[in-house]
């Protein structure tokens, strides 16, 4: 199952590599990673996605990175009321024969032309994962010359729901 | 340009004031910080990254136990640590010296030992050049310490190192390495502000109070169950809790088992005790853990060598699990009561709760007939020759169980696993979650340092004792009286044992039939040697060597086919034991 842990950590070097050394010695195969410093320049919020086999492994995962002295937060926020944000940047062949027809399929996805060629656009678009998907797919017909995903970040927001489910760990 | 001697004088001159700090560089305050630890002995290997530290350990001196292999002076400091119950302190220099010691902070991470590892590193300025004899130890013992440091700043040295004691010797220890960079020992140290020695650690913050409600459970637990058991592991020992566990067990009057880290825990003739659990424990002890409806685990961590298959680990038990890391409960063995705390302070709330006994006489009293029924067996007789089992009674009865006893991994391990019954906690040193040949000899040595008035006994194969023997040295030097027993079956004994049992006897590379002669190689570090061949020998030789305050050196020839039993094959259930019996 496919989850989203946030991980607050202090901002030094090595951290970065201690949790992902972690994550490959305990086999958690990380599918993205964001890492950015917060509000205090001395402490960093990393977001994962991360692919688990059972609520077991889910667990220890969680645990493993606790238990990391630079770590000061481990949250599971897949099952809450979150924000989730990427940035893609999309370069697309766009020949000026087909550009006017590309440029109407992104306009629902609001996405900008950042970078125009003779034959190419690049797109940045962000927005959760699912609409970058499906942004991409919508252009693929056209070709795509190259692109590039951040990954996700997440906050979880003000308001939640009251019965939002939570790991019992969490609690 | 030659200077005058007024020009001298002047340059001389400038740089005093009133109110000049005291000059310390960075090996200074190194060693000072080490002091204010209460640091009484170090075991290291000077090379040329750390020579500004030997410089100021020269001039200011600690005890300083020179190995003749960075890893025999981690093995040692781990020995020291685990009988002293103090952090094990170790130097070694940058590159090799760093990377020899690879082997020692893996063990100690693996058995939760303390330890603050020291190496030196080249100057900043040319760390990532791949310079003379560099190495990236903080990538490389990431994954194997509980955390590591690069100092990078000579500011932050007395900070870092207070850190370092204080993560490495509280919640579960384990091994920290500071790594220090040759610039920043020679570099200038101004007299610290009173914060950059504080330990500044928001994401390290143990638990070690238990949860009240999760103690009344485990009490309400305790009081219905019928066929209670403990399982007590090495926690129990590193939070100086035997006491309360036997007073915890009498009190509720229940068996207790122990893992091979856990020995000592309890007294090993305490009639609670049902022995040592696991692949080669007794057959009482698998067979209560198989059919208890309550697992008290106090401190250990259902390895795999214990737990046997987990599919069919204790099928019938709810689990307690008492542990100071959060992250071990419910990593193997699913648990219905976590108790995340120190196992001293959880057992001193299970007993105060004062909750009612429950009725356990029955299960005592089937366990009792099991013990009798079921004890470790073996066939000596004079044609056979020497066994390992008889020398590990023998020295067993000439030291009565008090002795500090060190092992490597394998037969002679689990054999002293199983006839050495251990009166007191403290006095069982062996490598057990990494399995380190050549570990016992060295941490013979440190045990013997931390515990001078012992009798500290190494039991060794004779194989693991040729990875570390250089060490002998120390006994020659130091003169201290380390009784070296070297259980010598001309072979990787439990290589053998499994090469017979499950790869149809073809002996790959496990047979060495030539070797050095001990005797005579004691006798070139001027150690007092015996050879030990047959029984009758053993029993007058072995008492001598034993009796002797000097260090001896002892070569038991035993018999090469003889297996460790009974056992629990890999992929087997604990209950599917075999060997329980004489054939």
């Amino acid at each position: 199952m496919k989850r989203i842990i946030t991980v607050t950590v202090i901002n030094q070097s090595g951290v970065l590599n201690r949790v992902t050394g972690l994550l490959m010695k305990r086999q958690f195969n990380i599918e993205s990673i964001t890492v950015g410093h917060t509000e205090n320049p001395e402490i960093s919020k990393m977001t994962f996605v991360v692919n688990v086999a059972d609520e077991q492994k889910l667990e220890q995962l969680l645990k493993q990175l606790q238990k990391q002295v630079d770590v000061l937060k481990v949250n599971d926020i897949t099952e809450k009321q979150i924000v989730v944000r990427e940035l893609a940047l999309v370069k697309v062949v766009s020949p000026p024969a087909v550009r006017a027809e590309v440029n109407s399929i992104i306009e629902p996805f609001r996405a900008s032309i950042i970078d125009t060629g003779k034959n190419v656009v690049t797109f940045q678009v962000t927005g959760s994962p699912e609409k970058i998907d499906a942004f991409i797919d919508l252009l693929k017909p056209y070709g795509i010359k190259e692109l590039t995903r951040t990954g996700v970040t997440a906050f979880v927001r003000e308001t939640q729901k009251v019965n939002a489910p939570q790991l019992s760990i969490l609690k | 340009m030659k200077l005058t001697v007024e020009e001298t004088e002047q340059v001389y001159e400038e740089p005093v004031t009133t109110e000049a700090p005291v000059q310390l560089n960075g090996a200074d305050v190194f060693i000072e910080t080490l002091k204010q630890h209460q640091v009484e002995v170090i075991f290291g290997y000077p090379g040329g990254a750390v020579l500004p530290i030997y410089d100021a350990l020269y001039k200011n001196p600690i005890k300083h136990i020179l190995a003749r292999h960075e890893q025999g002076a981690i093995h040692a400091a781990e020995g020291y640590a685990r009988v002293s119950g103090k952090v094990g302190v170790v130097i070694a220099t940058s590159g090799p010296g760093a990377t020899n010691l690879v082997t020692g902070i893996a063990d100690a991470m693996m058995d939760s030992i303390p330890l603050v590892v020291f190496t030196g590193q080249v100057a900043t300025t040319v760390i990532g050049t791949d310079a003379f004899q560099e190495a990236d130890i903080i990538g490389i013992t990431q994954p194997i310490t509980k955390h590591n440091y690069q100092v990078k700043d000579v500011a932050d040295f007395p900070r870092i190192i207070n850190e370092a004691f204080h993560i490495a010797s509280t919640g579960r220890p384990g091994p920290v390495v500071v790594d220090i960079p040759k610039n920043m020992a020679t570099g200038m140290f101004v007299t610290p502000k009173e914060e950059t020695q504080q330990v500044n650690l928001p994401g390290y913050q143990p638990t070690t109070t238990p949860n009240f409600l999760q103690i009344q459970k485990a009490a309400k637990a305790i009081s219905t169950a019928k066929q209670p058991l403990i399982l007590a592991g090495a926690g129990v020992l590193f939070a100086k809790a035997s006491e309360e566990l036997v007073a915890f067990a009498t009190k509720y009057q229940i068996p207790v088992t122990n893992t091979l880290l856990g020995l000592g825990g309890i007294e090993g003739n305490h009639p609670l005790f049902l022995g040592m659990a696991g692949m080669h424990g007794t057959y009482t002890a698998n067979m209560a853990i198989q059919t208890c409806d309550l697992l008290i685990n106090v401190g250990a961590r259902f390895d795999d060598r214990l737990t046997g298959n987990l599919n069919y680990f204790a099928p019938n038990a709810k689990v307690v699990h008492i542990d100071i890391d959060p992250a071990e409960i419910g990593k193997n063995v699913p648990t219905e009561i976590p108790i995340v705390a120190d196992a001293k302070e959880a057992l001193e709330a299970l007993l105060a709760h004062g909750a009612p006994n429950g009725n356990t006489a029955a299960w005592l009293e089937s366990l009792n007939i099991s013990k009798e029924q079921y004890p470790f067996h073996y066939q000596a007789s004079e044609e056979r020759g020497l066994l390992p089992q008889q020398v590990l009674e023998l020295v067993h009865e000439y030291t009565n169980g008090e002795a500090v006893v060190t092992t490597d991994v394998g037969q002679h391990q689990m054999w002293t696993a199983q006839y050495y019954k251990f009166n007191k906690p403290h006095n069982w040193v062996t490598s057990g979650g990494l399995g380190t040949m050549g570990f016992g000899f060295p941490a013979a040595i440190g045990a013997q340092l931390a515990k001078p008035d012992a009798k500290v006994v190494s039991i060794v194969g004779d194989a693991g004792f040729q990875m570390t023997l250089q060490e002998l040295s120390l006994l020659q030097e130091l003169r201290i009286p380390v009784k070296v027993i070297i259980l010598n079956n001309q072979a990787l004994g439990m290589v053998r044992q499994w090469q017979e049992a499950f790869h149809g006897e073809r002996f790959s590379q496990s047979l060495i039939p030539v070797q050095p002669d001990f005797v005579k190689l004691a006798a070139a570090y001027d150690i007092k040697g015996y050879k030990i061949e047959t029984f009758e020998d053993a029993k007058v030789q072995l008492k001598e060597a034993l009796e002797s305050d000097e260090p001896v050196l002892i070569d038991c020839r035993v018999v090469q086919k003889e297996c460790v039993y009974p056992m629990v094959v890999p992929g087997t259930a604990l209950h599917e034991m075999i060997g329980v019996k004489p054939e």
